[in-house]
């Protein structure tokens, strides 16, 4: 299966167009972290940290954030509208040219 | 003073293992940890997760690995210093290391083993520019003494159990009590959220949600917190107090001062020898280290645990000769009284 581009614009509003494979079940987070993004991803990807928080900036059609998902929102700050965590969004090919914009990081 | 074989900072999966290697060799050691509870992130971030990736266990809880530790671990017989923090290190003439909390608890031993993980737990703090010069002037992440709230304004944001708690006690404390919160559900107990929401009727708390601080003024002290709501314009609101609840994260805290190498927010091990930092005598192992290639799995701290303890035990018994010897052979583990 053929990887998809992913446009990740970092904290510094810098663009990092890279290739994510679409067969090994990777979420967004572990796509940061592999290219060595500014990703922390503390819990390991179970959407209990919000250490990937992140801003959708295309307009892919996206699975609806969970319930678990939002509760950990709640502890993310300058949540808006189109607020996922990373972890939770996992590549597929319907996914490709997706952007999205890294959320400012909590201390 | 504690006097021990080996130091290991962080009760997480990885140090309490470490005690079980460092006891097959006769070593003593002693766990220090910020959390009131061993367990590390397992117990404090995800207890009730399964675990897929333990060699053995198909899959286990998080919280029930860590019961298991214990149980491992327990003919060795190890201290702990629990709800303290490892803030300063010292070398000692004798080539030793004091190790002590903020609490004031000394710790001596020929080795440490940083197992500290991600760091220490802290509030998580909103990226809000001016806000660390407001923090004890105003801001609070943690609510010690709730009666200095007694007769004042308070904003409190989060939309979890803490947020929800302090809103209800301090409704009957403070002159006045807003809840922000980003959305308008909130994931506290049921009846919490329901005496919040009665509270709210009752005109004892506003409730402002769909919402959130995104500016905090004042002149020597806080006097006014800026919100932004999603349907309508900002708010003003003018307040003694604002109390940030947003949950505990990781940091690395004090670890990150004491002059070992740090890349990327972890410790520059040798992975090659045994895990060794650039301050001989201290090593760090588990996700609190990097090195090439390094992964930061449960199942990899017990292997750099294994290896290190092997070096730490030449440290505290240098005249000794180092036998390994297989637990199949020994036919168990052995004790430590």
């Amino acid at each position: 299966m053929s990887d998809i581009t992913v446009h990740i614009i970092d904290r510094e509003g810098v663009q990092h167009d890279v290739a994510a494979p679409t067969d090994m079940n990777m979420n967004l987070m572990e796509v940061c972290k592999a290219y060595e993004l500014p990703v922390k991803g503390t819990c390991g990807g179970m959407a209990m940290c919000a250490s990937c928080h992140c801003y959708i900036e295309s307009d892919h059609d996206l699975n609806e954030p969970s319930e678990d998902e939002e509760d950990m929102l709640d502890q993310a700050f300058f949540v808006e509208d189109n607020s996922r965590l990373g972890c939770q969004i996992f590549m597929a090919p319907e996914l490709d040219g997706l952007t999205v914009r890294l959320a400012e990081e909590s201390e | 003073m504690i006097q021990t074989d080996l130091i290991i900072i962080g009760a997480g999966p990885t140090g309490l293992f470490t005690v079980f290697e460092a006891g097959l060799l006769k070593m003593k050691c002693h766990l220090i940890d910020s959390l009131p509870q061993p367990g590390g992130q397992l117990a404090e971030i995800y207890p009730k997760k399964p675990i897929y990736d333990i060699p053995g266990y198909p899959v286990v809880m998080a919280g029930e690995l860590v019961d298991n530790l214990m149980e491992q671990i327990k003919p060795f017989n190890p201290g702990f210093t629990l709800g303290e923090s490892a803030v300063a290190i010292e070398k000692t003439e004798d080539d030793k290391f004091i190790v002590t909390t903020n609490k004031g608890t000394q710790h001596m031993a020929p080795s440490v083993a940083i197992a500290g993980g991600l760091g220490v737990f802290t509030p998580r703090k909103p990226p809000i520019a001016n806000l660390p010069a407001f923090e004890d002037k105003g801001v609070d992440y943690i609510v010690r003494d709730p009666e200095k709230f007694r007769n004042k304004r308070v904003v409190i944001s989060g939309g979890g159990d803490s947020a929800l708690d302090w809103t209800v006690f301090l409704a009957d404390v403070a002159s006045e009590v807003s809840l922000v919160h980003r959305r308008t559900s909130f994931r506290g107990h049921l009846d919490t959220v329901d005496k919040v929401q009665e509270l709210a009727q009752k005109g004892k708390v506003k409730l402002i949600t769909n919402a959130e601080v995104v500016d905090v003024h004042g002149t020597d002290k806080l006097s006014q917190v800026n919100i932004k709501q999603k349907d309508s314009d900002d708010l003003n609101v003018d307040c003694d107090y604002w109390l940030p609840l947003f949950g505990l994260t990781p940091t690395l805290g004090p670890i990150a001062d004491w002059g070992l190498e740090i890349e990327k927010n972890a410790i520059v091990v040798d992975n090659a020898t045994d895990y060794r930092t650039n301050i001989e005598g201290i090593y760090a192992i588990g996700d609190v280290n990097t090195y090439p290639g390094k992964l930061k799995l449960i199942l990899c701290g017990f292997h750099e645990a294994t290896i290190m303890v092997q070096s730490a035990f030449k440290r505290a018994f240098p005249d000794k000769k180092l036998s390994f010897k297989y637990t199949t052979v020994m036919g168990g583990v052995g004790s430590l009284e």
